[in-house]
C-alpha cells in the first residue's frame, strides 16, 4: 500500500513539476515523496524507479504515437544511429528511472538517518 | 563507572548515525552526479536529461500529426483585426486590411514556422556562427567580417529605414517575429537550438538586410579574379582568353544575336601602360590554388511565352531558381491580401513580401545573372599598423573596424579590418590564401553601395502592369537577376536587372593596382541599356544563366557562362504552339542533355573500338546506345558523366596543376566541348609530362581506360543507375550533424546542363507555372515543406512529389472565400 502510494505521488508530483521546473525536478520530487513515506531503501529505490520510468515512457508514447514516430525515428538514428523508436523510447525511461530511483533511495536514507538521531 | 557508559553509549550511536547517514551521502552524491552529468553538454552532444524529457526535450517538438493550428492571438501591435487562413499543405493565405498588419503576420509566421532557420542564416550573414558552434567556425566568421557584410547590410538599413514603405515594413515584420519569439517557452524552442545548447535572440531590421546580402553573396559574389591572376604565371593573357573566354562558340545568348544595339551612353576608357602593368603582368608572388567560392550552379531557369503561343491565348510564366536544396526549405509558400495588394508566391524567412510570384494582374520570376559585380585591388600599407595606405600620391588613413567574434565557450577573437576607397582590405598577411600569398587586397564589390532592394518587392507585389513593373526593379540594384515578367494583358519581358561596373575592355578580370584611381570603376553601365526584351517577335522570352548578350554589345562583360540549358530552352520553345501548362510542367521536368548531345559526337568519333577491352567496349556501347535522357536508370548517363570527367583530368592536369599547387578550378565544360568541335588538334590535349604528342584518338580512349575501374566498382555496388550515382540529397542547413533530418537518394533525374537540373544537393528549390488567364492558373511546388520542424509530418511533405516531376494547383483565396472547405485552420489575429 505504502509502494502504491509513493509510486502514484512521485509521478504525480513530477509531472506536476514538470510544467514549471527543469527536467531535474523530479529527482526533487522522488526524494521529497521518500522522505515523506516510510519504506525500506530498496522498496523506496523501486518505487521511485518504476515510477519515473513509466511516468517518462508514458508521457513519450503518448506523444510518439500522436506524433506517428516521426521524430523518435530520427533521434534514434541521431544518437543510437539505429532506426528504432523502442529503443529511444525505452533510454528515456531509463534515464528517468535512474534519477528517480537514487533520489527515492537518498530520501529513505535519510529518513534512515533522522530516525536514528530521534 | 557512569561516565565511561555514557560515553561508550553515545559512541556506538555515533557510529550507528554514521552508518545511517554514510549510504544517505553515497546515494545523494550518486543522484546529484546523475543529475550534473545529464544536465551537462557532452562534447557536440546536447544534456541528456533535458532533451529526453518528454515535458522539456525534443519530444516536445513531436508534432501531434493532427494537429489543429487553429487558434485566437492578441496583440496590441495590431492596428486592426486579420485572419490567416491555412490550407491542408499548410499553407497560409493572410487576410488584413492594411499593409502594417499584414507584415507583422507575415513576421510572426516566419518566426512560428522557420525560426531557427531565419535566425542562423542571419548570424552565418554576420559572422556569427562561432557563437553557436564554437572556434571551429573562426575562419568563415573572419571572412565574413573581413568582406564587409556587416558593413554593407548597415549600409543597406540605413535606406531600408529612411523610405517610407519599407520602413513600414521592415518595422512591422521585425514586430511580429520578436512577437512570437516572446511567447515561446523553453521546452517549445526549435529542436535545433535543443540540439545546439542556445536560445533565439530579439530579431531586428539589421537582420533582413543581412538576410539579403547573404543571399547577394550566394549569388553575386564567385568571380575567378584572383585564381587567373595568378594563372598568368603561366600563361599569357590571350592564352587565358582561350580557357576562360569571354564568349563561347555555341552561345545563345539571352537577348538573341542579331538584335541591335544603341550607340553606348557612356563609356569607360583604359588608363595608359594598361598592357604592360595590367594585362601582360606575370606575378609570381601568387600562387595557384582551388578557391572555395558560392557555386557557380547558382542558376536558375525562367521563361515567359506569350499567349500567341498558349492554347488560352493567355501568356505563361514559368520559372524554377536553382539553389542549395536545404531543409527547412529556404522558401516558405504563401498569400498575402490587404487593401492594396494580393500577391501569391514564395518568401524568404528573413524578409517581408513575396519574392517569386503573381498577383491579380502580372506575375514575375528571377534568375541569375552571374555577372561580375567585384573586383579586387592591391593596397600598399605605410606599414604593419595598416593605418595609412597610398593613394594618388599621398599617405591615406584607412579607418578601422574592429570586429569582434565571440567565440561558445571560450574568449572572443578580435580581428581589425581596414576600408580604403575601395572597400574593406579583405587579404592582408594575417588573413591570407594560397593566391593572395599575404598580399594586402583590398575588394570593390557593389553590394557594398547603398540600395534599397525591398522597394523593388514593395512596389513589384503591387504592379497592375509592365510599367509598373518596369519602374519597380530600377531599385535593385544587387545582385543582378534576369527578370521575367508576364501581365493579364498579354505582355511578356525579361530585363536583366542591377547595376553593374562600366568596364574598359578587360578590365577586373585580374587583381588590379589600388595605388591610384586610374583603374577605379569609372560608372555604373546606364540602366537604360541593360539587356532586356519586350514583347519580342518570337513570342517568348526566356534565361537560364547564359551570358546575357553576345560580342555586339557595346559595353564589356567579364566572366564565363554556361550554354547548353539556355541552348535547349530556346530550341524547344521555338518549336512550340498551343502551349498548356502541363506543356510547361514537362518542359521545366526535361531531362534531355543538350551537352552530352555535343559531346557525345566527340566521343563516338575519336574513340577506336578496337583499342578497348571487353569491359571498356561494353561502356562504350552504352554510350552509343543512348537516348541522350539523364533519367532516373540511365546507366549510360552515369558513364558519361564518369568518362568526361576523366577527359578533363587527361586534358586540364597537367598544364594546369603546377609543382607546387592544388587543383585549379579548370575551364567550363562548355569551352572544352567548343575547342575540340573547333580543333582536333587543340594544344592542350596533349600531355606535356610524357615525351610522346598525344593525340585526340589517343585521349579519348586513354579518358574511358581511367574511368573504366571506377565504374566497374560502381555496377558491382548497384550504383551505376543515374540516379543512385547521383544520390540526390536535401540536407538539413546542418548538413553531416544531423543526417537523419535529411532526405537521401531521392529518386530524380536530371542533372548540370540540363533544364531539369537537379545534381547532387542542387537543383530547382521552387517550381512555378502560372498562366495568367482571367482566373489565374498556377502550379507549384518544392522540396522541403511548409514547417521547418523535423518533428512535424509538414517538413519534407512536398519532396516526393517534387521528385516525381508533380505539381501541386496552387489555392488562391478570394474576398470572401473565407469559409471554403479548403481552408483547414484559421488563425485570427485581434488588436488587443
Amino acid at each position: 500500500m505504502k509502494f502504491l502510494v509513493a509510486f502514484l505521488l512521485t509521478a504525480v508530483l513530477s509531472y506536476a513539476a514538470g510544467f514549471y521546473l527543469p527536467w531535474w525536478s523530479i529527482a526533487i520530487a522522488a526524494f521529497i515523496v521518500a522522505v515523506a513515506i516510510p519504506q525500506k531503501p530498496g522498496k523506496a529505490f523501486l518505487a521511485g524507479f518504476l515510477s519515473l520510468f513509466l511516468l517518462w515512457v508514458g508521457l513519450a508514447l503518448y506523444i510518439d504515437m500522436a506524433n506517428q514516430h516521426i521524430l523518435s525515428m530520427k533521434i534514434a538514428e541521431l544518437l543510437f544511429k539505429l532506426h528504432s523508436h523502442a529503443l529511444i523510447m525505452s533510454v528515456t525511461g531509463l534515464v528517468a528511472a535512474l534519477v528517480g530511483g537514487f533520489a527515492a533511495l537518498s530520501g529513505a536514507y535519510l529518513r534512515q538517518t533522522k530516525k536514528a538521531t530521534a | 563507572m557512569f561516565q565511561g557508559y555514557c560515553f561508550f553509549s553515545l559512541i556506538s550511536r555515533f557510529i550507528i548515525f554514521l552508518m545511517r547517514l554514510i549510504p544517505f551521502l553515497i546515494s545523494s552524491a550518486v543522484t546529484i552526479g546523475l543529475v550534473y552529468t545529464l544536465n551537462t553538454r557532452i562534447g557536440p552532444a546536447p544534456a541528456l536529461g533535458k532533451f529526453l524529457s518528454p515535458q522539456h526535450g525534443f519530444w516536445q517538438n513531436a508534432e501531434p500529426a493532427d494537429k489543429n493550428f487553429s487558434e485566437e492571438l492578441r496583440f496590441s501591435q495590431l492596428n486592426g483585426n486579420a485572419s490567416v487562413y491555412f490550407d491542408d499543405r499548410l499553407v497560409p493565405h493572410v487576410v488584413a486590411d492594411n499593409d502594417a498588419d499584414a507584415y507583422f503576420i507575415q513576421g510572426y509566421l516566419h518566426a512560428k514556422f522557420r525560426l531557427w532557420q531565419m535566425e542562423f542564416s542571419t548570424h552565418a550573414a554576420a559572422g556569427r556562427v562561432s557563437e553557436i558552434i564554437g572556434e571551429r567556425a573562426i575562419n568563415f566568421d573572419k571572412e565574413q567580417r573581413r568582406i564587409g557584410m556587416v558593413f554593407a547590410a548597415e549600409n543597406m538599413l540605413k535606406e531600408m529605414e529612411a523610405n517610407e514603405f519599407t520602413k513600414l515594413s521592415v518595422d512591422n515584420y521585425t514586430k511580429g517575429v520578436n512577437a512570437y519569439i516572446e511567447t515561446l517557452a523553453e521546452s517549445e524552442l526549435p529542436i535545433e537550438y535543443k540540439i545546439l545548447g542556445y536560445s533565439p535572440e530579439k530579431w531586428n531590421n539589421l537582420k533582413t538586410a543581412l538576410f539579403i546580402k547573404q543571399m547577394t553573396k550566394t549569388l553575386a559574389f564567385s568571380v575567378d579574379d584572383l585564381p587567373l591572376t595568378a594563372l598568368r604565371k603561366v600563361f599569357s593573357d590571350d592564352q587565358i582568353e582561350i580557357l576562360y573566354p569571354q564568349l563561347q562558340d555555341s552561345l545563345d545568348p539571352i537577348v538573341p544575336k542579331g538584335t541591335t544595339f544603341a550607340a553606348p551612353a557612356a563609356t569607360a576608357v583604359a588608363p595608359a601602360g594598361v598592357d604592360s602593368v595590367y594585362l601582360q603582368k606575370k606575378d609570381s608572388a601568387l600562387k595557384m590554388a582551388f578557391i572555395d567560392q558560392p557555386s557557380k550552379d547558382n542558376g536558375s531557369n525562367n521563361w515567359a511565352v506569350s499567349g500567341a503561343k498558349t492554347k488560352s491565348g493567355a501568356p505563361i510564366l514559368c520559372n524554377d531558381p536553382h539553389l542549395e536544396l536545404s531543409l527547412p526549405a529556404i522558401w516558405y509558400e504563401m498569400q498575402i491580401t490587404t487593401n492594396n495588394m494580393n500577391a501569391y508566391g514564395v518568401s524568404f524567412p528573413g524578409i517581408p513580401g513575396v519574392v517569386i510570384g503573381f498577383n491579380d494582374s502580372i506575375a514575375f520570376g528571377f534568375t541569375n545573372a552571374g555577372r561580375d559585380v567585384r573586383d579586387f585591388y592591391e593596397i600598399k600599407f605605410k606599414d604593419n599598423a595598416k593605418k595609412q595606405y597610398w593613394f594618388n600620391n599621398e599617405w591615406r588613413d584607412a579607418p578601422q573596424r574592429v570586429e569582434e567574434i565571440k567565440i561558445k565557450g571560450k574568449p572572443s577573437v578580435f580581428d581589425t579590418v581596414a576600408y580604403t576607397v575601395f572597400g574593406p582590405v579583405t587579404y592582408d598577411e594575417s588573413f591570407t590564401t594560397a593566391l593572395t600569398n599575404k598580399k594586402a587586397i583590398a575588394i570593390r564589390w557593389i553590394a557594398h553601395d547603398p540600395s534599397n532592394e525591398l522597394l523593388m518587392w514593395h512596389y513589384l507585389d503591387r504592379a497592375k502592369n509592365y510599367d509598373d513593373y518596369y519602374n519597380a526593379i530600377k531599385y535593385f540594384t544587387v545582385p543582378a537577376q534576369n527578370m521575367i515578367f508576364a501581365s493579364k494583358r498579354g505582355d511578356i519581358a525579361l530585363w536583366q536587372q542591377g547595376h553593374f561596373p562600366l568596364r574598359w575592355n578587360r578590365q577586373g578580370l585580374y587583381v588590379m593596382p589600388g595605388q591610384d584611381s586610374s583603374y577605379m570603376w569609372q560608372g555604373i553601365i546606364p540602366v537604360e541599356e541593360n539587356p532586356h526584351q519586350v514583347n519580342p517577335e518570337r513570342g517568348f522570352v526566356s534565361s537560364a544563366n547564359q551570358r546575357p548578350v553576345d560580342g555586339t554589345y557595346p559595353y564589356f562583360i567579364p566572366g564565363g557562362y554556361d550554354v547548353y540549358r539556355g541552348l535547349e530552352i530556346n530550341r524547344r520553345l521555338a518549336k512550340m504552339n498551343g502551349i498548356t501548362t502541363t506543356d510547361m510542367q514537362q518542359l521545366q521536368n526535361v531531362n534531355y542533355n543538350p551537352f552530352a548531345e555535343v559531346f557525345t559526337m566527340l566521343m563516338l568519333k575519336y574513340t577506336n573500338p578496337a583499342s578497348l577491352s571487353a569491359e571498356e567496349k561494353r561502356f562504350f556501347e552504352m554510350i552509343q546506345q543512348w537516348d541522350l535522357q539523364n533519367t532516373v536508370n540511365s546507366k549510360a548517363a552515369t558513364v558519361f558523366q564518369v568518362w568526361v570527367d576523366s577527359l578533363k583530368t587527361k586534358i586540364w592536369y597537367d598544364e594546369l596543376t603546377q609543382q607546387d599547387s592544388v587543383v585549379y578550378a579548370w575551364p567550363y565544360e562548355n569551352t572544352l566541348a567548343d575547342a575540340l568541335t573547333r580543333d582536333s588538334a587543340f594544344v592542350f590535349i596533349d600531355d606535356i609530362r610524357t615525351p610522346a604528342k598525344e593525340t585526340i584518338y589517343d585521349v579519348f580512349v586513354a579518358a574511358l581506360k581511367a574511368a573504366t575501374p571506377a565504374l566497374l566498382q560502381k555496377e558491382k555496388e548497384g550504383k551505376l543507375e543515374w540516379a543512385a550515382n547521383k544520390n540526390t540529397t536535401v540536407y538539413h542547413i546542418l548538413k553531416d550533424a544531423v543526417m537523419p533530418f535529411a532526405r537521401k537518394g531521392l529518386n530524380i533525374g536530371g542533372g548540370k546542363h540540363i533544364i531539369n537540373a537537379t545534381q547532387h544537393s542542387h537543383g530547382p528549390s521552387w517550381r512555378m507555372i502560372v498562366e495568367l488567364t482571367n482566373e489565374t492558373d498556377a502550379y507549384v511546388v518544392y522540396p522541403g515543406g511548409q514547417s521547418g520542424n523535423p518533428g512535424s509530418k509538414y517538413y519534407d511533405q512536398f519532396i516526393d512529389t517534387w521528385a516525381a516531376g508533380s505539381y501541386y494547383k496552387a489555392w488562391i483565396l478570394k474576398k470572401g472565400e473565407e469559409k471554403n472547405p479548403k481552408v483547414k485552420w484559421t488563425m485570427t489575429f485581434k488588436k488587443a
